[in-house]
């Protein structure tokens, strides 16, 4: 009935001191720029963007000093917490906003802060034509204090709001151009889906308290070996749907591709490198409990490589540039899934993937963005081509981000990727790892596809279009960003025990070293990977390199394809099943509601009082009802007074 | 440091001072009359901050007690006072009517009748939040009705009368059979304590059988059911709140309905607590088709007002299902639902408001892409939108959040179900605001509209403020409610469950009554 306890020692927290009692200002500062530029509307126009960067900035620093801090402090004490008020004190119920900074929170607090600075500088010169520039800028730094909480909270029902609040600023920034429909329509669609995975959370954070009366990290994971199996069990499965939601991973993915409508930028920070990888930070921070569920694991891993799969299956037809990288995204997150969801062995090479993934993905979105901003918005690759001339900083760091997301060495993917391959073949998981590198071979051909289709080639742009690099603003967080892609996997993780995941150890505690003889050395199954990535590239330089494109989709193509052009038809599915009904459903409510029970009711009066005709007629004759009322009422007084009187 | 002033009396006498001071202003000066209205409900509300400052926090019983013979004979004072519960709730009329007030500055149409019914409304509401003795309650409770009745049948929509008629009905009847059983009461403190009284502290200490005490429970239960409205009593609700003037809406969502929520607490659950956890189990089964029925019928509505009020159905589903889970943090969510439902839904119906002021419309259909004109008025729209969708971080999430937490710990399913109200809440707020606000400008006359006037603004961002404010930091609130509350599961005898780690799988029963 008791779940295997947890083998590590959990970090206790000790009150922040030094730079971390300064946590706070990580969301404060944010939010009160977020607050300044919404409140003093037009007036702050003209410097709007730059306050809003600023506050970005300093965001960093604070966060750099505090992490610097983090590691000067011995491994067993590298978690804070900086106690700020006592929130909702009902009973048993006490929730207080606390902020917990430990390596795993302060890595998030890092790349949400750097790439979130970079986005706003390059943000500067991609809306620098657009009037609610100011609007935007706002919208962004609401998201960093949101994904701050979020990341810092050390309880669920802070965490909660954080996750929540991040899924609002997701929804203003899709919706950020709302007259357009289809913006609006992407943003609402993204707010339900997260709604249906908040649903999970909240029952999951219910069942906490339930349970182990504390919603507190430090109450409940110690007390997770107390509680059964299936407890466990059910808060992990309702923690992943929330994850699931949040992170797009299949079924619940569909609001991420739609969430495009949004400026490229916020998909650059909040759809591929930040936000949406929240749910894999909700499953690593939930380990202790994950642990205590070999089913929930098991679960979350197999998510994983199905949504790597459907993702990458998908992108492969998308023409449209942030199409393919959105799917891309969903398959991506989909290998941080199958990481943690091969437990302890995992968790700190998902993290590894988060970081190294948030630096590509960001690179690319923003890349796409520069190619849209020098193609005068347009997003169909098949009227690209040949960029990489006029466009040769965007082309030069989007090519690193592909060879980093392919994962060619030495490129930041090739570390984490190969590692979450690694581990699942050694941890004789086969047919996770078979499915996974099929995943990277898939990955390996839909971004060829996309980087030939675009920079490489014969130019397919239309005749008043004239491609031009981008101004330094947006190339020079492209350069950053291609440094990161290059160098950055190296450098956090020279090894398998290397940096990153010693930094986490402390949270996740040392990886098992029960090492199995694998049937495959770590050597041979990187060669088997690159051998398949290899193919993956071969395949797309056939079909897209070496033989001319036509300037629209062909429409006579095999079944699977149309399959994949239908995005395996979840959507489809998801109207017919459950919003066609619903609406039948609420219609059906509404006559109920009118003719039935309001029907009755007027029937009621109708027999009482005449016609119910005769009571929609009332003009005048309101007087005599009332009379009659008050007549009847005081009838039922005198007739109680007399009766209570004997 | 409490003083001696008569804090309740004096809220709830200013507003019918009020109502002199307006109908002795001259026809034909309605400025002057608009400016004596907002000063007199003013003076209540600062009476309010006073009667605030007085109270004793954690302390459960009642404050500020005033009692005075009424009718000796019978048994009747004049007894006010107030707990934690019914001081927010007082704090929330006194606040809301000087907002309203000044909503309705462009009323044009018979002044000074609107502004006495307002204030005359505002000292029913006081009195039925305040009073300590049951006829004292019935008469401020039955006294309600007449000024909301004029004010939806004289200055309503064009289904008006209709309306108003349906709602005075169906509260009038419904109020009579509360009184047969507040009878009954005063028959039964004649027989056990020697003298008939009306005196609420007195009748608690009556014993009152099994049978009687179910019989006396129904009386108060359809009296309240109707007022909050419990489903399936509810189909006055969107006829008066649709066709009432904004002030009216305002009022009616923001106040009159907690006084049904508020009954049951007060008076239902200590005065009858065998037959209160009797029922409980079934009262819950309602709340939780409220919330649910509420939010699916406002989904489909194509008028904008009867949206809200249909969302008014299912927040009160909430309320409900929250005071009848019989644990601490389920009924002081109920309690904080209660003022943080008539701010966010009292915001919603002014904004309506103002969109009405400019188009003489209601019908969804004649806006949409209103964002590009009004941004003023699109955000506070979204942010008393997402206070209604219970987003963490604004008002409605703590409250909604307790309540569920609450009834979760007592009841899985009831809980869980409750729970996917929030997608149900997330889709009909945000379908209102994209058909309103998002999109292109389709209907020409939107293209023109003039955001937000100073007044508007003045009028609205209390209201935004205390929806962020409440949100982040409600704790001195709930610790006003929490005391109060806590005695009266304590009178109906159940305590909260202990957290357990033995076994929590998804019973389908209900665990209210074994735990007697």
């Amino acid at each position: 009935m008791v779940g295997p306890v947890s083998t590590l020692a959990l970090l206790e927290p000790t009150t922040a001191t030094g730079v971390h009692d300064l946590l706070w200002v990580l969301v404060a500062l944010p939010l009160a720029g977020a607050a300044l530029l919404l409140l003093g509307g037009r007036r702050t126009d003209p410097w709007g963007h730059l306050l809003a960067t600023g506050v970005s900035a300093a965001t960093f620093v604070l966060a750099v000093s505090s992490f610097l801090r983090l590691t000067s402090l011995p491994g067993e004490e590298r978690a804070v917490v900086r106690h700020l008020y006592s929130y909702v004190p009902v009973g048993r119920f006490d929730v207080d906003v606390d902020l917990l900074l430990d390596p795993l929170s302060a890595v998030f607090v890092l790349l949400i802060s750097g790439v979130g600075t970079l986005v706003h500088v390059y943000s500067i010169g991609y809306l620098g034509h657009d009037p609610d520039r100011r609007r935007f800028f706002a919208y962004l730094n609401l998201f960093l204090a949101s994904m701050l909480l979020l990341v810092l909270a050390d309880n669920f029902v802070v965490l909660y709001v954080g996750w929540e609040l991040v899924g609002l600023s997701s929804y203003l920034l899709i919706s950020f151009w709302s007259y357009k429909p289809a913006a609006a329509t992407a943003a609402k669609k993204a707010f339900i889906t997260n709604r249906v995975g908040d649903v999970g959370l909240g029952i999951a954070v219910m069942l906490m308290f339930a349970t182990f009366g504390s919603v507190a990290f430090a109450d409940v994971f110690p007390e997770v070996g107390t509680a059964t199996t299936g407890t466990v069990t059910a808060i992990c499965l309702l923690l992943t749907l929330g994850a699931a939601s949040k992170s797009a991973q299949v079924p619940l993915h569909v609001w991420l591709p739609d969430a495009m409508e949004g400026p490229t930028p916020a998909s650059a920070l909040i759809h591929a490198a930040t936000m949406v990888t929240a749910g894999v930070y909700l499953i690593a921070r939930a380990h202790p409990l994950f642990e205590a569920s070999p089913v929930a694991l098991d679960v979350v891993a197999w998510i994983g490589v199905v949504t790597i799969l459907v993702g990458g299956v998908i992108a492969c037809v998308q023409d449209d540039i942030k199409k393919v990288l959105a799917y891309s995204t969903i398959s991506q997150i989909g290998y941080m899934f199958l990481a943690v969801g091969l437990g302890p062995a995992g968790y700190a090479i998902g993290i590894f993937h988060l970081l190294t993934h948030g630096f590509f993905k960001a690179l690319m979105f923003l890349g796409a963005g520069s190619v849209m901003h020098g193609v005068h918005d347009e997003t169909d690759m098949r009227r690209m081509g040949a960029l990489r001339i006029a466009m040769p900083v965007t082309a030069v760091t989007f090519v690193i981000g592909w060879l980093a997301i392919i994962g060619v060495p030495p490129f930041a993917g090739f570390y984490s990727k190969d590692q979450i391959l690694e581990v699942a073949f050694e941890e004789g998981r086969y047919g996770l790892w078979l499915l996974a590198l099929l995943g990277a071979g898939i990955t390996a051909f839909y971004m060829s596809r996309l980087v030939f289709l675009t920079f490489f080639g014969t130019s397919r742009v239309a005749k008043d279009v004239h491609p031009h690099e981008s101004p330094s603003s947006m190339t020079a967080p492209l350069v950053v960003l291609a440094v990161m892609s290059l160098a950055g996997g190296a450098a956090l993780n020279l090894t398998k025990d290397g940096r990153i995941a010693g930094f986490l150890e402390p949270v996740f505690g040392a990886a098992e070293g029960e090492h199995h003889a694998a049937a495959i050395p770590a050597w041979g199954l990187t060669l088997i990977t690159l051998a398949v990535v290899l193919s993956g590239v071969g395949l797309a330089w056939s079909r897209y390199l070496a033989r001319p494109i036509a300037a629209s989709a062909p429409v006579d193509v095999a079944a699977p394809v149309t399959w994949a052009r239908k995005k395996l038809y979840f959507d489809t599915v998801y109207e017919s099943a459950l919003m066609r009904p619903g609406q039948y459903l609420s219609r059906a409510l509404v006559f109920v509601d009118g003719r039935g029970i309001d029907g009755a009711v007027n029937g009621l009066a109708a027999l009482v009082g005449g016609t119910s005709g005769r009571l929609r007629r009332v003009q005048t004759g309101f007087v005599r009802s009332y009379a009659l009322g008050m007549l009847g009422g005081a009838a039922v007084l005198l007739g109680a007074l007399l009766l209570v009187r004997t | 440091m409490p003083t001696d002033i008569p804090w309740i009396t004096a809220i709830g006498l200013v507003p019918l001072l009020g109502v002199l001071g307006v109908a002795v202003v001259p026809r034909g000066q309605d400025d002057l009359a608009k400016k004596v209205a907002l000063g007199f409900s003013l003076v209540s509300l600062a009476l309010t901050v006073g009667l605030i400052g007085d109270f004793e926090v954690g302390e459960a019983g009642f404050q500020q007690v005033e009692s005075h013979q009424w009718i000796a004979q019978l048994g009747i004072s004049y007894k006010v006072g107030v707990d934690g519960i019914s001081l927010v709730l007082v704090a929330l009329s006194t606040f809301l009517v000087p907002i309203v007030i000044l909503a309705s500055w462009h009323q044009a149409d018979r002044v000074r009748s609107y502004l006495g019914l307002i204030l005359a409304l505002e000292t029913a509401m006081v009195g039925v939040f305040a009073a300590l003795d049951l006829i004292l309650f019935y008469v401020f409770f039955e006294a309600m009705l007449v000024p909301m009745y004029f004010l939806i049948g004289s200055f309503g929509g064009d289904r008006r009368v209709y309306a108003a008629v349906k709602f005075f009905l169906y509260t009038l009847f419904a109020g009579l059979l509360m009184f047969v059983a507040i009878l009954g009461l005063y028959f039964l403190s004649r027989q056990q304590l020697g003298a008939g009284t009306f005196d609420y502290e007195q009748l608690l200490t009556l014993d009152i059988t099994d049978g009687v005490q179910k019989a006396m429970f129904l009386g108060f239960f359809v009296a309240f059911a109707v007022k909050v409205p419990i489903f399936p009593f509810h189909t006055w609700l969107p006829d008066a709140h649709t066709e009432a003037p904004t002030a009216g809406s305002v009022l009616l969502a923001g106040v009159l309905l907690k006084m049904g929520t508020f009954g049951l607490l007060r008076y239902s659950l200590p005065l009858f607590p065998d037959a209160a956890r009797d029922f409980a189990p079934y009262v819950m089964v309602l709340g939780v088709i409220g919330i649910l029925y509420g939010a699916l019928v406002a989904m489909v509505q194509k008028d904008i007002k009867r949206l809200v009020a249909y969302t008014s159905i299912a927040h009160l589903g909430f309320i409900v299902l929250g005071t009848f889970a019989f644990t601490t943090q389920s009924q002081v969510g109920g309690v904080l639902y209660m003022v943080n439902h008539g701010i966010s839904t009292g915001a919603l119906f002014l904004i309506i408001g103002f969109l009405y002021d400019r188009r003489h419309t209601r019908l969804i259909s004649e806006y949409g892409g209103v964002a590009k004109t009004m941004p003023v008025l699109a955000g506070a729209f979204l942010i008393a939108g997402l206070s209604s969708l219970a987003l963490p971080g604004l008002n409605g999430f703590v409250s909604e959040f307790l309540v569920l937490v609450g009834t979760f710990s007592r009841t899985k399913t009831l809980g869980v179900l409750a729970t996917l109200g929030i997608v149900l809440a997330a889709l009909y707020v945000l379908i209102a605001y994209q058909r309103t606000m998002q999109g292109p400008i389709t209907v020409e006359a939107n293209r023109h509209l003039v955001d937000l006037s100073l007044r508007e603004r003045v009028v609205i961002a209390p209201m935004i403020v205390l929806i962020i404010a409440l949100g982040v930091y409600p704790k001195p609130v709930l610790d006003i409610i929490t005391p109060s509350v806590e005695s009266v599961l304590e009178r109906v005898g159940e305590t909260d469950p202990v957290p357990s780690v033995e076994d929590a799988g998804f019973e389908a029963g209900f665990e209210l009554g074994s735990q007697k």
